[in-house]
């Protein structure tokens, strides 16, 4: 469903070009959901945003149902974007819109008619149980709520690819699961492809069928979830041992920060 | 005193309506021409939709430089311009015209800062759903930035009232005026605290009523 193909993207700096993306390709099949982990500034966001091309990769392909994005005219690839919905952090909603309005937002983009806008609009907050705050602005709204807003935004259109870059970074344990459950229903549901950037492990392990382990740009390990199940797996790289350690151990003895011993502690779970 | 009040009253009556005159027709123009130089300033601009650095610096410097003529110099500076717009340099309508050249720009930088404050979180989105430059000028930012825009036009309304203050050189009239007219060269103060009184309260509507509807639009709280 998505083909990344040797794709890096570099930034101008000051100290010359800053490589975020370093040769990375990913094969990620149709109806599954796809983790990329990783810790911050390992290029996670940067390669999810390669793949609608908000980010235009510096080299390489992306491949999304057989279309490569990179070889499309803008209004070609404004077009394609429909198929692929994304949501973010931190919702990214218009704080002037009603839920309502918000969800028509993306059909409005899509160039779909003001009475159909609506009638799909409700359909899909329905998706997401929000009927009831079809008519509340944002600032009213939990920030679980706003997600599964900004979920409902993005499915309106009816993608198949659902971009989502730390899609429970900004809302409490409890809130993560439910906002963890509307996506893995829409992934059953409608067979909808999706990518969770995440630095968080608990939910890579509660929502990916495969994960990408990502460090300086490249992806130095990639695994199915169900290979931690089977007895004497551990991931191949000290990232992916740690991520999938999945725990904060600290020193109490009060020099914990000064020895490297401590550190290395963290790595050999 | 009262009775001198009364007197002139009919004169005061015209001034105000003169300075009303300026100010629904110069803001007015002002925000509709205002709004796209602003949108363009802020597209063109270092974190604008499509960055063009030259150009954005021709016009940025061009903004400034109509922003820093003293309004008195460019009243005088554009006479022919305001004779080939309304036909005529004196009088209420040859005012407007340099009211609205000051104002275009002025309201102009309003508008890119009141974009360039949203912050890139909406517009990521609105890209990320297949929106065209124009659509996310349209739907989002503008949406975004109403209430901002509206007290932007606030703000401007309240200084161009004692702008048209100024109007006088040219025979422009208005409130502002007949303040220093009176006061001024007369020295009937009475009249020209009367005058002022009511400026003041122009100043008063005019903000109470722009926080009204900024508050009302801002859906943040
Ligand atoms: N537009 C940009 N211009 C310059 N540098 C950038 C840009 N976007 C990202 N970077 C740099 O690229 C690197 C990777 O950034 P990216 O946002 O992809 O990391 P991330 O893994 O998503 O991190 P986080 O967990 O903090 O979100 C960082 O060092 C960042 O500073
Ligand atoms: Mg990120």
């Amino acid at each position: 469903m998505i083909e990344i193909q040797n794709v890096s993207t570099s930034f101008a700096s000051a100290a010359g070009p800053f490589t975020a993306v370093d040769d990375v390709s990913l094969h990620i099949r149709r109806g599954t959901i796809q983790g990329i982990i990783g810790f911050s500034g390992a290029g996670k966001s940067t390669l999810l945003r390669n793949i609608n091309l908000l980010e235009r990769p510096t080299s390489g392909r992306v491949l999304v149902d057989g279309v490569d994005l990179v070889t499309l005219s803008d209004a070609e690839l404004r077009t394609k974007r429909h198929d692929i919905g994304m949501i973010f952090q931190h919702f990214n909603l218009l704080n002037n819109l009603t839920a309502q309005e918000n969800v028509e937002l993306s059909l409005k983009f899509a160039g779909v008619g003001k009475a159909e806008r609506r009638r799909r609009a409700a359909e899909t907050l329905e998706i997401v149980d929000l009927a009831d705050k079809a008519g509340t602005y944002p600032a009213k709204l939990s920030g679980g709520q706003k997600q599964r807003v900004a979920i409902a935004r993005a499915l309106a259109t009816g993608p198949k690819v659902l971009l989502c870059d730390e899609p429970t970074s900004a809302v409490d344990p409890r809130t993560t699961s439910s906002v963890l459950q509307y996506l893995a229903d829409v992934n059953a549901e409608f067979g909808i492809t999706i990518v969770v950037v995440t630095h968080e492990m608990n939910v890579i392990k509660a929502i990916a069928d495969n994960v990408a382990v990502m460090e300086e740009g490249r992806v130095v390990e990639q695994f199915d979830l169900a290979e931690l199940q089977r007895p004497g797996f551990h991931p191949a790289t000290s990232i992916g041992r740690y991520l999938v350690s999945d725990e904060i151990q600290l020193d109490r003895s009060g020099r914990g920060a000064h020895t490297t011993a401590a550190s290395e502690g963290l790595i050999n779970v | 005193m009262f009775d001198r009040i009364l007197e002139v009253l009919p004169e005061i009556g015209v001034a105000m309506g003169q300075t009303l005159t300026m100010l629904l027709v110069a803001i007015p123009l002002a925000v509709l021409l205002g709004t796209p130089l602003g949108v363009l300033l802020y597209t063109i601009g270092p974190n604008g939709l499509k960055h063009r650095p030259k150009l954005h610096r021709v016009l940025d410097g061009l903004v400034n430089l109509l922003r820093s003529f003293p309004f008195l110099i460019l009243l005088i500076a554009i006479i022919p311009v305001t004779r080939f717009i309304v036909g005529t340099t004196i009088g209420t309508a040859a005012v407007i015209v340099p009211l609205t050249l000051n104002a275009i720009p002025y309201f102009a930088r309003f508008v890119e800062q009141n974009l360039s404050q949203l912050g890139g979180g909406v517009v990521e989105a609105a890209r990320s759903m297949g929106a065209s430059r124009s659509q996310i000028v349209r739907d989002v930012l503008i949406v975004e930035a109403k209430p901002g825009l509206v007290s932007s036009i606030t703000i401007m309304t309240v200084s161009f009232i004692s702008y048209s203050a100024m109007a006088g050189l040219v025979g422009g009239g208005g409130i502002g005026d007949f303040a220093i007219r009176y006061g001024y060269y007369r020295y009937e103060t009475p009249l020209m605290i009367t005058a002022i009184v009511l400026m003041i309260l122009l100043v008063t509507i005019v903000q109470l009523g722009g926080s009204y509807v900024a508050r009302r639009l801002d859906k943040r709280l």
